[in-house]
């Protein structure tokens, strides 16, 4: 009786949205007279940080510091319509969206600027930090809360955008299949090394190694915070979970967190990740989206794992001692394969 | 822990940014973690009451008498709620974007389809008091046969779990029980392979097992109006359900949610804010009602099962030549979001490999279980699983590196996909090459050259000749068109015919099918 070590991988590539229906989300941006700036939407933060990355490409777009702009979603009343937050859409949908929005807002503070300054718009920047000036020149400078002052009490100019991003609905041809699902796509690779106990048909996992590529990182802390979940998740889905153990027998379902098993803390691996970013050409400054695709490499990862380490194949999720039990014994004990 | 390879693709990109790319603290921070971020279990508004459903203990049953005249005299029960009382009691989901059948009830009325289905809500002072009234409900069940497995369930002669769709399959394009890939030769790919391998794959349903439980709050407001603070992941698309169910406006509704404890996709199913709302507007009071952990775990919605066949045809030196697969979605009593999952896992083959055979038939099947729905992956999860399980199976066979076997089977920018559209921004040889170096995983020098960027296109760029198949002609009715196609250019209707009013709904007499199941374009 003993452990055996083993790992193995999985690739997977994942798209961004969904591609029924039709799949719009729309965002209002507005300044008080202070130069703070609102986006509205209606969008859901499940967690995941759609107020925290929506805020930051707000506030690369208008050019000011991201400290001076709100986020206020999901009221019905005040923000604009969304699909939803699911999909992996938020990033890349809600992103154009507020994106779009910020644009035109822009679009009305560097013409208030302008005026106030007495120069052409088109030779005016931001600095990013709450300034506009004439380029090259920055001692002509005027602050965006002055902008905001000035467009509401003395120009009557809301500093306000509306966006709007659409994928339109995708028809699907019923003999083939042919249709646009996505308009970009994910991309992952995970190792993983497993321990298997022959004796127990228990597997621990011993660590992970990844690469994903998600377009631009946005916010590379939201992501760390998505991929380390979400393989955390992942392995729960591949050695633990199930409402229904015996499926398709619907007997013997779990009522709580006591008979439903999930990893606990000393369950955790250590996880090395890795990410690249090849922009989304239609991505809001390339982001596609990490939230769901980040569970998905893991499973398999687990399974070629448990192979490499005792040479048994587990074709049913979840994979519990129970059945790696069966399987060494089926075969007449482990066989480890070739190391790697 | 995290390390941001910048020098991959660093042509792609323009790094000059201030705000984007920074590891900004979220907006929200101060507020989760120090507990004053406001969800919508939060709000406890005075004379708020609270709902418990009367859940069933068959599988299936058809439901011959539903007596709740104790329950109606239980202390504290304010108001008990039956289909009857659910102004239009049958939905589908993806109504809202025009796809598929009503053929769910808010509260059961004639049959039951799986065990926890909701049939009474019984509306209390308190959740004790509601839970106590609830169990006086007296229903009398006359039981049928159950079907709980994707394959019997699409046997000749298997019992009919949802007369909607009576073969236990949701219907595409109007006339096909599932949603159908064609790419090229499979059976021709198959006969020049070095190696056949057919696998069969299966997946549990697994629950997304929240912190927060799925629940809203709804209470009447000014003006005739009501708001509802809700745990919705998405607020239009629930909003948008209610004013359907409860046949009022949407704008009778103010909906506020946003800040949410978990979702990864059991938040969208609009579970609770109907009733919520329908027992607000029944009592004149605010009302409550929460999913308990067992509802949430048992008959809260899971990511549903698959079932998966794969069969792969594959050369001696590794290509990848013809790929068929069969995949059953169980989407148990209800459709809820499983149609659209299939869809999109159809998309989705032959996975992110350049294959030019690939033949897919991709099933949404009703049995007797909890109705499925959207989690995390939602149509790709469980054929990842299969998919990569048999990439490592298939490397196996022919004594490849997998690592290597998946760079070179890999699509590349400008392949032709499955779903027929090129190939672009793809990554998949890089995210190979960088794991296999962050592992230290030897993969061979040819093999670490290689590009997204490069060799794809030309010939991987062409569709193949496909066999047609006999085309079907469309045989179901066409689709229904609700709230979100109002807008679209629409031929000319004629008036409908004269209908014969329709029957008082007694309880529990009202029958869906003849009301609310069959309306026309």
């Amino acid at each position: 009786m003993a452990r055996h070590r083993g790992r193995g991988m999985a690739a997977i590539n994942y798209p961004i949205g969904m591609n029924l229906g039709g799949d719009p989300s729309q965002a209002l941006v507005h300044s008080n007279p202070s130069g703070k700036f609102t986006v509205a939407l209606s969008s859901i933060d499940l967690g995941q940080g759609m107020k925290s990355v929506t805020r930051q490409i707000c506030a690369e777009t208008l050019g000011v510091p991201v400290e001076d702009v709100y986020v206020d979603t999901a009221d019905s009343d005040t923000g604009p319509h969304c699909m939803g937050s699911f999909a992996s859409r938020g990033t890349h949908r809600v992103g154009n969206a507020v994106m779009a929005a910020a644009k035109e807002a822009r679009g009305v503070m560097m013409e208030a600027a302008a005026e106030e300054l007495e120069v052409n718009a088109s030779d005016l920047e931001t600095d990013g930090r709450g300034n506009i000036h004439v380029k090259g020149a920055p001692h002509r400078s005027i602050s965006v809360k002055d902008v905001a002052i000035a467009a509401q009490f003395r120009q009557g100019k809301t500093i306000s955008g509306r966006g709007i991003f659409l994928v339109p609905l995708s028809d699907v041809d019923p003999e083939t299949g042919e249709m646009s699902p996505a308009t970009c796509y994910a991309h992952a690779c995970l190792v993983a090394e497993v321990e298997v106990d022959d004796e127990t048909g228990e597997v621990g996992v011993i660590r992970m190694d990844s690469a994903y590529e998600l377009g631009r990182a946005l916010n590379p802390r939201l992501v760390e915070q998505q991929l380390v979940g979400g393989a955390w998740m992942g392995m729960s889905h591949a050695l633990y979970e199930t409402t229904e153990p015996y499926y398709p027998d619907p007997k013997q379902g779990p009522r709580d967190f006591v008979e439903y098993l999930m990893p606990g803390p000393g369950d955790i691996c250590p996880h090395d990740i890795a990410v690249l970013e090849r922009p989304a050409p239609d991505g809001p400054f390339g982001g596609k989206g990490p939230g769901e695709m980040c569970a998905n490499p893991v499973l398999p990862a687990i399974a070629n794992a448990i192979f490499n380490a005792v040479g048994v194949r587990i074709d049913e999720l979840p994979i519990t001692p129970e059945k790696v039990l069966r399987a060494i014994k089926a075969q007449g004990g482990a066989r480890p394969q070739t190391r790697r | 822990m995290l390390e941001l390879r910048k020098d991959i693709f660093a042509d792609e990109r323009d790094d000059n940014l201030n705000e984007v790319g920074k590891g900004t603290q979220r907006q929200d921070m101060l507020g989760h973690v120090t507990g004053t971020s406001t969800y919508f279990n939060d709000h406890k508004l005075q004379g708020m009451l609270h709902v418990r459903v009367v859940r069933s203990t068959q599988s299936h049953a058809r439901l011959r008498r539903i007596d709740t005249s104790e329950a109606e005299r239980s202390e504290g029960v304010r108001r008990v709620i039956r289909g009857a009382d659910v102004p239009r009691n049958l939905n589908t989901l993806l109504s809202l974007i025009n796809f598929g059948k009503d053929d769910e009830p808010t509260l059961a009325v004639d049959k039951v389809r799986y065990r926890g289905e909701p049939i009474v809500a019984v509306v209390a002072e308190t959740l004790r008091a509601a839970a106590e009234a609830a169990a006086k409900v007296r229903v009398d069940y006359e039981s049928l046969p159950s079907v709980f497995d994707v394959e019997e369930a699409l046997k000749p002669g298997a019992p009919t779990v949802n007369e909607t769709y009576p073969k236990n399959t949701f219907t595409y394009h109007e006339r096909y029980d599932h949603q159908k890939l064609r790419f090229g030769d499979v059976e021709r790919g198959f006969a020049g392979a070095d190696h056949v391998l057919e696998q069969r794959y299966q997946m549990s349903p697994i629950e997304h097992a929240p912190v927060e439980t799925n629940g809203s709050i709804a209470a009447p407001d000014t003006n005739g109006r009501y708001v509802v603070y809700t745990s919705t992941q998405a607020l239009f698309f629930s909003l948008d359900t209610c004013a359907k169910i409860l046949d009022l406006p949407s704008n009778t509704f103010h909906f506020i949610g946003g800040t949410v404890g978990g979702g990864f996709g059991g938040k969208v199913d609009t579970l609770t804010e109907p009733l919520a709302i329908l027992a607000a507007m029944l009592t004149g009071r605010p009302v409550r009602y929460v999913l308990g952990r067992e509802e949430e775990m048992q008959f809260g919605p899971p990511r549903g099962a698959e079932r998966i066949y794969i069969k792969d045809g594959v050369m001696r030196d590794g290509r990848i030549v013809a790929r068929q697969i069969r995949g059953y979605f169980d989407s148990g009593a209800y459709t809820r979001l499983s149609s659209y999952a299939v869809v999109k896992c159809a998309a989705h083959l032959p996975g992110p490999y350049t294959i030019p055979n690939v033949h897919g038939d991709i099933y949404c099947v009703f049995t007797n279980r909890t109705p499925a729905t959207a989690m995390r992956g939602f149509g790709i999860t469980g054929m990842d699983f299969a998919l990569e399980c048999q990439m490592d199976k298939l490397a196996h066979l022919i004594g490849m590196d997998p690592m290597e076997f998946r760079i070179l089977n890999a699509y590349r920018d400008g392949d032709m996909k499955a779903h027929r559209r090129e190939a672009k921004n793809t990554a998949l040889i890089e995210c190979v090459q960088v794991a296999a170096e962050k592992a230290k995983w030897p993969i061979r020098e040819e093999f670490r050259r290689m590009s997204s960027r490069k060799d794809g296109g030309g010939a991987r760029a062409a569709v193949p000749s496909t066999p047609r198949e006999p085309a079907q002609p469309r045989s179901a009715p066409a689709q229904q068109r609700t709230s979100y196609d109002r807008g679209l250019s629409m031929p000319p209707q004629p008036d409908p015919p004269p209908q014969a009013p329709a029957p008082s709904p007694g309880h529990g007499a009202t029958r869906f099918s003849s009301v609310f199941g069959t309306r026309r374009r």
